[in-house]
């Protein structure tokens, strides 16, 4: 308001009311259904969980749980858990590092090269998804397998010892990760690639640049966003992902998912899930507040 | 100018907080989590199978016997004699699921929907122990006061037998893949053998792994101390540390075994039965020092309105020729006395076999693990979750 306070008027007639009534209140009504979907489904749950994480410890379900703001559940569980907090993230960074690296040349090519198979390789990075995630899991299993050809390969290659394997290690879950989430990676960021402006490029060349210069610095600062959300998209799901440890890993590879499943329906330990949730949270909003703020994000938020 | 996000201020640091912790003292004041247990006074179940010939059964998937046509024989043969309509369901795939799943209503005494639901013995214990779970008629059970297998009576869960009638039951035990390894005996041989190193899995299910790690030690999983728990888990601990064991698994450690993946494991009898039969060089070991037999249980939980259509099921699957046309189908412990004599009518070989009709001395030597109360339930299973990763 202030920036036009010192142009003149244009003229003499007062600027148009705007109708009173319902039209005001349209927009607000229309906001409505989500509010209310995010007050129940978000808002509601989260409460609940952060009263949940500050239970008295020593309840138990026969006695019933009563808050006692007990803030030492959360030093409790960060003490007797953060190497599952610190392999989550070791795991999630690694396997999207790995995503990326496949990532984005894949986007990259279905976007500007691919022509007229753009539409066929679009489907074959999200037909994946139709089977559930726990089958395809399942299927790196077989893939894996310590009998299977890739093992044997590797084995026959010496990159494996005679007795090496690849189930039940850190690979696997990260090969895991790697693979389940790699379609949320592409998508965002082939969406972004195919509005790449092809004059850009070329007058990058007319610059005399040469094809890594015209993609360190016209390409990959163009395709930040899509980068940006593709990342999020990853890191998160990953990070918080438990499932690829259970099948794919032993106990020396489990995550910070695994732990909260085991507090909440095994051990129930209500309190201690509850606060091992809410870190999780909050250590990956930190990652990606971090992140957006590293890219200056105002086209994704 | 590009700013990525507003920074933060003190007031909205404040603001925020203060908003938070807000929104906490109300949803404090008003959650909480009410006491689960139930008494029999407070929480009175009525029956109406007088008047409704209707009965709602929960079990696990492939649990029942199914003949070509997708019938339910057995099922079907106490649906015409009895002209009690039944709803089978099957919605129970894990114990700790199925729990969360019926948890509140049970807890706040009201109706699941359900009159008839299979869940394993340490399970079913909770649910008694917390009040959950009615007290059934014996009039109603003539055939299981007569046929119910004698190692399964007066358990730890439920000593008056009142409670939990046993739908199956089974061992958990040894098992090996012939094709990989040679022959395995004991569990201080499967936890310490070198050529074994990473090619063995355990049980993610506690009461298993650790009566089966107790039984080795020479003590009770019917009746042990605390000190003689540690002892067994350090072993346990030894073992992860060592490397030999690659994974803690559930009922997904079969397709491993298969494969030669794994070695050797702890297993269940029913489910290396279904492998044998594929592959007879996969087989079941009893250890020299015991095995531990486990059993899923029937139970009528509170507010469920047919008790009395309940307990004529039960007692029909406790007539020895029902229970040999569901063990043939099931393959896994038949807890009736006097259906192998009726297996043998049906299907010789299975009448014979050993991990569906274990003979006396196997028997004799399997425990049932102790009924642990909350306090101890979650000691012991914390401290197992640490060694198993979780």
């Amino acid at each position: 308001m202030s920036a036009f306070a010192h142009l003149p008027s244009v003229s003499g007639q007062p600027p148009p009311v705007a109708r009173p009534g319902r039209h005001r209140l349209l927009p607000y009504l229309l906001l409505l259904p989500g509010a209310a979907w995010l007050f129940l489904f978000f808002a509601l749950p989260l409460v609940q969980l952060a009263t949940a994480s500050l239970y008295d410890p020593n309840d138990t379900l026969s006695t019933g749980y009563t808050m006692t703001w007990a803030f030492g559940n959360y030093p409790a569980a960060l003490q007797a858990y953060w190497p599952q907090f610190g392999r989550s993230f070791l795991y999630a960074g690694s396997a999207l590092v790995l995503a990326l690296l496949m990532g984005y040349p894949l986007a990259y090519a279905i976007a500007c090269k691919a022509g007229r198979w753009k539409n066929l390789l679009l489907v074959c990075v999200v037909a994946p998804m139709f089977t559930s995630f726990l089958v395809r899991t399942l299927a790196w299993k077989t893939i894996l397998s310590d009998n299977g050809w890739v093992v044997g390969l590797l084995r026959d290659v010496h990159l494996l010892g005679p007795d090496g394997r690849l189930l039940a290690t850190p690979v696997a879950v990260v090969l895991g990760l790697t693979y389940n989430f790699l379609p949320f990676l592409v998508l965002p960021l082939y969406a972004n690639l195919e509005r790449l402006d092809h004059r850009l490029l070329e007058a990058s060349r007319d610059l005399y640049a040469n094809a890594w210069q015209t993609f360190r610095r016209v390409t990959l600062p163009l395709s930040m966003p899509g980068l940006i959300a593709g990342t999020l998209l990853f890191f998160i799901p990953a990070t918080g992902d438990y499932i690829n440890a259970e099948l794919l890993g032993t106990p020396n590879e489990y995550m910070i998912g695994n732990v909260i499943d085991s507090a909440f329906l095994v051990r129930l330990d209500y309190p201690q899930g509850a606060a091992l949730s809410l870190l999780l949270m909050a250590a990956t909003l930190a990652v990606v507040f971090g992140c957006l703020r590293r890219a200056g994000a105002e086209e994704l938020l | 100018m590009r700013r990525a996000l507003r920074p933060l201020t003190r007031r909205g640091l404040l603001t925020g907080t203060v908003g938070v912790a807000a929104l906490l003292a109300t949803g404090g004041a008003g959650c909480g989590i009410p006491a689960a247990q139930q008494t029999g006074a407070g929480c009175v179940s009525e029956d109406l199978s007088d008047t409704e010939k209707k009965l709602a059964f929960s079990n696990w998937p492939q649990y029942l016997d199914v003949d070509d046509e997708s019938k339910r024989p057995s099922l079907d043969s106490f649906v015409s004699a009895t002209g009690i309509q039944v709803t089978y369901t099957e919605d129970i795939n894990d114990n700790n699921e199925f729990f969360g799943k019926v948890q509140y209503q049970l807890s706040t005494c009201q109706s699941t929907g359900r009159d008839l639901m299979v869940l394993s013995d340490w399970m079913a214990a909770r649910m008694i122990r917390l009040g959950w779970i009615q007290k059934l008629d014996p009039a109603n059970l003539p055939n299981v006061e007569a046929n119910l297998l004698p190692s399964l009576r007066d358990r730890p869960l439920d000593v008056g037998n009142d409670f939990a009638v046993p739908w199956q039951a089974g061992l958990a035990g040894l098992a090996y893949n012939g094709r990989v390894t040679k022959e395995i005996r004991g569990v201080d041989e499967l936890l310490t053998r070198p050529d074994l190193k990473g090619r063995v899995t355990v049980l993610s299910e506690m009461r298993d792994t650790m009566g089966l790690l107790l039984l080795s030690n020479g003590h009770d999983p019917a009746a042990f101390t605390e000190a003689q728990f540690d002892a067994a888990l350090d072993k346990l601990r030894r073992a992860v540390a060592a490397g030999q064991i690659r994974r803690f698994t559930g009922n997904d450690y079969a397709p491993d075994l298969a494969r030669g993946d794994i070695a050797a494991c702890i297993g269940w009898s029913g489910d290396i039965i279904q492998l044998g039969f594929d592959d007879d060089r996969i087989r079941f070991v009893v250890p020299d020092s015991g095995v531990l037999l486990w059993s899923d249980n029937m139970l009528v939980p509170k507010k469920a309105t047919h008790r009395a259509n309940a307990e004529a099921l039960i007692n029909h699957y406790y007539d020895p020729a029902v229970a040999a046309q569901l063990a043939a189908y099931v393959n896994y412990i038949c807890p009736v006395q006097g259906a192998q004599e009726e297996m043998a009518k049906i299907d010789p070989e299975l009448a014979v076999n050993p991990l569906i009709f274990p003979d006396d001395a196997t028997l004799a030597a399997a425990r049932v693990f102790m009924a642990l109360d909350e306090q101890q339930e979650r000691a012991y299973e914390t401290r197992f979750q640490q060694v198993i990763g979780a």
